[in-house]
C-alpha cells in the first residue's frame, strides 16, 4: 500500500463468505455519452455500503441498474447464485427508497406500505400483521391512515423505508433518500438508519453525494468518479488510506504535495523526507490535522517548514490556519481552537502522515 | 402591492361586460321560461310555470331529452375508448416521437367542425365513398341506406370530433404522473398490468372525467350534426330548441327547454369539478 | 424518462390501437381533400377524373368571397374585444379580490364548454329586448364575449408564469402602474396575447353555433357553407374545405413556430382545456 501504483482494492476483500450481489464488469452508456465504464464490486449479506459521489458520477445510474430500471449496455448481475441483470424489476429481491420517496399519492400510508404485499396476494391477516409491525418499526402507526401529502418530509422518508422492508427483500437500495431533509433531521435520520439497518440485518446500498453522511454511515464506502470506481475501502481505511489524490480530496480536506522521489528521498520543493518508494514523480496527500506547530507534540523524525499565517478561520472545537510556506506552497493545517499564532510560524509533520497517492487524471 | 384604482381598471371593465353580455342573457332566458306567446304571436310577460307543465306533460319532449342523452353518452364512451388508450400509448411508449404525435392529434381540432361533419356526410352517404366502396369489392349491391340520416352517423361524427378533446386532459394527467411512482410499483413486485390498475389509472381519472364531461356535454348540446346527418330518428333535444325559436315561434318554451339544458350542465360540471378535486393529490 | 421504457414492455396491440384511432381521426380528412379534385364531385369510387375545376367554381363565386370578408370583419373585431376585456379580466383574477370573484371567474369561462346554442340564444333574446337588428354586429358582439374566456384563461396562465419581482423591480425603479404595465407586463406577457389572438381567430373564423341564432343579413363563412350543404351536397364545399384546412395548417405551423423557444411546453389546446375544466 505504499507504493504510488497501487491498484484500487480487490472488490471481494471485505465480503467474508460468498457475496450477496455481485456487480460484473458493468457499463453503462447513453449514446455516445459513457456513464459507467467497467464496474465491479461485491456486497455482502447485512453489509451497510454508499456509494459516494458527484452529480454526474454515475451513482444513481449504477443503483438504477441494480434495481432494475436501467440496463447495463454491458456486464452482468448476479446474486444469489443467479444472474438477476434480465429480470424486470418487479421480480429482483431487491427494493428501493427513492429520493423524492415515489409515495403513491392515491393511497393512505398503511396501503403505500401494504402494496407489496398486495400485488404479491400475500393472506389479507398477514397483509395487516406486517404493515403493522412496518409502521412500528418506523414510529408511523398513528399517521397509517394518512395521505402521503398530508405528512411531514422526514415522515414521508419512514414511510418510503417501511414500504420496501416491509417486503422483506435481500438488498435495499436507498438513492439519496435524505437529501429533501433540513440538516438537523437530517444528521437524526442517519442514526435512525443505520440503527435500522443493523436491526433488520439487511444489506443497504446506500447513494449519497455527503461525503460526511458516507463516512457516518458505512461498513464500506465505494467512491464513484466520472463512471469509474476510484476506491472501494472501509471509511477509516479510505479516509487515512486515500489511493487517489481526488479521494483524498474529496473526502475531508488536504493539502496535496506534489513532487518526486529519488533514491529513497521525497522532496517537495524545499521539504524532503525518507521514504521507502520507487523513483520518480510522486504526490502526497497531508491531512490538515497532521500539521503542528513545532513543539507542541514530540514528534521525532519531524519535517519542519516555516511560514506565515495568512488566514484563520474559527470551527468550533478546531481552527483551520493557512500558511504561506514560500515557493508558492500554501499548508492548511487544523489545530485544537483557542491557541491562535500569528505572523511568523513553523510547522511540522511525521512523514509517515504523507501517503502517497495516484494522480487523478481528468476524464471525459 | 397593486393600487385601489390599478385594481378597479382592472376587474370593473370586465365585470360589467360580462354582467351585461353573460348574466343578463342567461337571467332572461330564465325569466323567457316562465312567460307565454299569444295567440297574436307577441310574447306575453306574465308569470306561470305553463312551460315547465308541458315539458313535464309531454313525452315527446322527455324522450328526446333521453334519446340526447343517450347520443352523448355514447360519444362519451367512444371518445374514452379511443382517447384513453391513444394517451396512454403516446405518454408511455411513444418515445421520441412523442411530440409529433402529439400535434397530430390536436391537427384535427384545428379543422372546422362544419367541414368534418361534412366529410362524414361524403363518406357515409347513398352515393357516398363508403357505399360505392362497398359496391366496387361486390360486398353489397344496393347502397347501404341507414349508414347516414340515423342516430349512428351522429354518433360517428361526434365521435370524431370530441375524440381528440377527450384525449386532451387525459394526456395531461398522465404526464402529469411522476415516472418514479411506476418505478415504485415495478421495484415493489407490481407487473405492467397491476402497476397500471393500481397506480396509473387512478391517478388519471381526473383527465378522465375531464374528457368524459367534455364529450358529453358539448355532444348533448349539438344540434348542426343531427340537422346535417341525423335524419328524423337523430333528432336531439337542440333541434326541438331551435324549431321553438324559428318556425314554431314558440321562445318561452324553448327557452325553458334552453334552461333546463343550462342547468344540467352546470350541475354537470360541478360534479365533475368536485369528483376531480376528490381524485387528485398533489 | 429512459427508465420508465426499460421497464414498460412495448405493445404491438397498442400499436396497432393508436395507429387506427389515428386512422379514423384522418379519414375524414383525407377524403375531403382527395374529392376536392374529384371529377365526378362527391362520392364513387376510386376518385377519377381528377380536375381543379372544384377550385375554379370557388373562386368564381362571389357569395363565398362575401362571406369569407364578413368572417374576417367579425374575426378580427372579435379579438379586439376579447383582448380588450379578457386581458383586464385575468389581471383582476390574478391580483385584484372583489366579491363574486369566484362566479366571476366561472361565468367567465363558461361559454367554452356551454352548448353553443345556449349563449347563442340568451344573447338572442338580449338583442330581441333591446331591439338590436340582428347583424354582423351581433355576431361580433357574441363570438367578443365568448371568448373572452379564452384570452382570460391564456393570460391567466402567462400570469401565473411571470414572476411579480420584475413589476415590483419596475415599481421600486420610479415607473408607475401605467408606465409599469405597458413596458413589463404587456412584453411579458406576449406570447399568451399573440397566441389567445391567434385561437381566437380562428375559432371565430370557424364559429357556427352563437352565429347561427345572431345572424342578419349578412353571412359569415361557416354559415354561408351551412347554407349550401343544407340545400344538398355541392361539391365546391370540399374545395373550400380543403383550402380552409391548409390555413387551419398555417395557423398551427405558425403558432408552433412562435412557441418553439419560449420554454412553455404545454400546447395551447391543451392549456385551455385544462383551464375550461378546472
Amino acid at each position: 500500500m505504499t507504493s504510488p501504483t497501487i491498484s484500487v482494492p480487490a472488490t471481494t476483500e471485505s465480503a467474508s463468505g460468498s457475496p450477496l450481489l455481485s456487480i460484473r464488469n458493468v457499463a453503462k452508456n447513453f449514446g455516445h455519452n459513457v456513464v459507467l465504464r467497467d464496474i465491479s464490486l461485491d456486497i455482502a449479506p447485512g453489509e451497510f455500503l454508499s456509494i459516494l459521489g458527484e452529480s454526474g458520477s454515475g451513482k444513481t445510474t449504477l443503483l438504477r441498474i441494480i434495481a432494475g430500471f436501467e440496463t447495463a449496455s454491458s456486464g452482468e448481475l448476479w446474486m444469489a447464485g443467479a444472474r438477476i441483470d434480465h429480470q424486470p424489476p418487479y421480480r429482483r429481491p431487491v427494493n428501493t427508497v427513492f429520493q423524492n420517496y415515489a409515495l403513491f399519492p392515491h393511497l393512505s400510508v398503511e396501503e403505500n406500505v401494504g402494496y407489496g404485499l398486495r400485488v404479491a396476494r400475500r393472506p389479507a391477516a398477514e397483509i395487516v400483521q406486517r404493515v403493522s409491525e412496518a409502521l412500528d418499526k418506523v414510529k408511523m402507526t398513528a399517521h397509517a391512515k394518512k395521505k402521503p401529502s398530508k405528512i411531514s418530509g422526514g415522515q414521508q422518508q419512514r414511510v418510503a423505508l417501511a414500504r420496501a422492508l416491509v417486503n422483506r427483500p435481500q438488498l435495499l437500495l436507498l438513492d439519496e433518500p435524505l437529501s429533501a431533509l433540513d440538516a438537523n433531521l437530517r444528521r437524526q435520520m442517519q442514526l435512525e438508519l443505520k440503527s435500522l439497518q443493523r436491526e433488520v440485518g439487511i444489506a443497504f446500498v446506500f447513494v449519497t453525494h455527503d461525503q460526511e453522511e458516507a463516512m457516518v454511515m458505512s461498513d464500506r464506502i465505494a467512491l464513484l468518479r466520472s463512471g469509474e470506481l476510484e476506491q472501494v475501502a472501509t471509511p477509516r481505511e479510505i479516509y487515512s488510506r486515500p489511493a487517489t489524490a481526488y479521494v483524498a480530496q474529496f473526502l475531508g480536506q488536504t493539502n496535496l504535495l506534489k513532487g518526486e522521489v529519488r533514491s529513497g528521498l521525497a522532496r517537495c520543493g524545499a521539504l524532503s523526507w525518507p521514504v521507502s518508494l520507487r523513483d520518480g514523480p510522486a504526490i502526497f496527500s497531508l491531512r490538515p490535522e497532521h500539521l503542528r506547530l513545532e513543539g507542541a507534540e514530540d514528534l521525532p523524525f519531524a519535517v519542519q517548514i516555516r511560514g506565515r499565517v495568512i488566514h484563520q478561520a474559527f470551527h468550533g472545537p478546531t481552527e483551520s490556519i493557512r500558511v504561506q510556506c514560500g515557493d508558492g506552497l500554501v499548508l492548511l493545517m487544523r489545530a485544537p481552537s483557542g491557541h491562535v499564532p500569528n505572523g511568523e510560524v513553523s510547522l511540522e509533520f511525521s512523514p509517515a502522515d504523507a501517503i502517497p497517492v495516484r494522480e487523478s487524471p481528468e476524464r471525459i | 402591492m397593486f393600487s385601489r384604482t390599478y385594481r378597479m381598471l382592472v376587474t370593473v371593465p370586465p365585470l360589467a361586460w360580462v354582467a351585461v353580455f353573460l348574466l343578463v342573457p342567461y337571467g332572461l332566458m330564465f325569466c323567457y321560461s316562465f312567460w307565454s306567446v299569444s295567440s297574436l304571436q307577441t310574447i306575453v310577460h306574465s308569470w306561470n310555470l305553463k312551460n315547465y307543465q308541458e315539458l313535464l306533460q309531454k313525452p315527446v319532449y322527455w324522450e328526446t331529452l333521453l334519446r340526447s342523452m343517450w347520443i352523448a353518452v355514447r360519444v362519451m364512451l367512444f371518445s374514452l375508448f379511443l382517447g384513453y388508450p391513444l394517451a396512454y400509448f403516446l405518454s408511455f411508449h411513444a418515445g421520441k416521437r412523442k411530440d409529433l404525435l402529439y400535434q397530430m392529434v390536436i391537427i384535427p381540432l384545428w379543422v372546422s367542425y362544419l367541414v368534418r361533419a361534412y366529410a362524414w356526410k361524403t363518406i357515409l352517404g347513398s352515393d357516398g365513398v363508403l357505399n360505392a366502396l362497398l359496391e366496387r369489392i361486390h360486398l353489397t349491391h344496393h347502397p347501404v341506406e341507414f349508414l347516414l340520416y340515423s342516430p349512428f352517423a351522429v354518433v360517428l361524427t361526434l365521435t370524431h370530433i370530441y375524440t381528440p378533446f377527450t384525449f386532451l386532459p387525459i394526456y395531461a394527467a398522465l404526464e402529469h404522473i411522476p415516472r418514479n411512482l411506476i418505478e415504485a410499483s415495478h421495484d415493489l413486485g407490481a407487473n405492467s398490468a397491476q402497476t397500471f390498475w393500481k397506480i396509473i389509472f387512478p391517478l388519471s381519472i381526473p383527465g378522465v372525467l375531464a374528457g368524459a364531461t367534455f364529450a358529453f356535454v358539448l355532444s348533448l348540446g349539438d344540434f348542426l350534426a343531427p340537422l346535417l346527418l341525423g335524419g328524423p330518428s337523430g333528432i336531439m333535444i337542440s333541434n326541438v330548441v331551435v324549431s321553438l325559436f324559428g318556425a314554431a315561434y314558440n321562445w318561452p318554451l324553448g327557452a325553458a327547454i334552453a334552461f333546463c339544458m343550462l342547468l344540467l350542465v352546470v350541475s354537470l360540471l360541478f360534479l365533475s369539478e368536485r369528483l376531480e378535486k376528490k381524485w387528485s393529490f398533489s | 424518462m429512459n427508465g420508465s421504457e426499460a421497464s414498460v414492455p412495448r405493445s404491438p396491440w397498442l400499436l396497432t390501437y393508436a395507429a387506427a384511432v389515428f386512422a379514423f381521426l384522418y379519414l375524414p380528412i383525407v377524403v375531403l381533400i382527395v374529392y376536392s379534385f374529384n371529377g365526378e364531385g362527391v362520392g364513387g369510387f376510386p376518385p377519377h377524373d381528377l380536375t381543379l375545376g372544384w377550385y375554379r367554381i370557388l373562386f368564381g363565386d362571389g357569395a363565398i368571397w362575401e362571406s369569407v370578408f364578413n368572417s374576417l370583419e367579425v374575426a378580427t373585431a372579435a379579438i379586439v374585444i376579447s383582448l380588450a376585456f379578457g386581458v383586464p379580466a385575468a389581471l383582476a383574477l390574478d391580483r385584484a379580490n372583489f366579491p363574486g370573484k369566484a362566479l366571476f371567474r366561472r361565468l367567465v369561462l363558461l361559454p367554452l364548454i356551454l352548448p353553443g346554442i345556449i349563449t347563442g340564444l340568451s344573447l338572442l333574446m338580449l338583442f330581441d329586448l333591446t331591439s338590436l337588428k340582428l347583424s354582423l354586429l351581433t355576431i361580433t358582439l357574441g363570438h367578443g364575449t365568448a371568448l373572452i374566456s379564452v384570452a382570460t384563461t391564456e393570460v391567466f396562465a402567462g400570469l401565473q408564469k411571470l414572476d411579480r419581482s420584475q413589476e415590483e423591480a419596475s415599481l421600486d425603479l420610479g415607473a408607475n402602474y401605467w408606465q409599469t404595465f405597458w413596458r413589463v407586463t404587456v412584453p411579458n406577457l406576449k406570447l399568451p396575447i399573440i397566441g389567445a389572438a391567434l385561437l381566437i381567430f380562428t375559432l371565430s373564423m370557424d364559429e357556427i353555433a352563437v352565429s347561427f341564432f345572431l345572424i342578419g343579413r349578412d353571412n359569415t363563412l361557416p354559415l354561408e357553407i351551412w347554407g349550401r350543404l343544407r340545400r344538398g351536397i355541392t361539391p365546391e364545399i370540399n374545395a373550400i374545405s380543403a383550402v380552409i384546412f391548409v390555413f387551419s395548417l398555417i395557423a398551427i405551423l405558425f403558432w408552433y413556430r412562435l412557441r418553439t423557444g419560449s420554454e412553455q411546453d404545454l400546447s395551447l389546446s391543451q392549456e385551455l382545456v385544462a383551464t375550461a375544466v378546472e
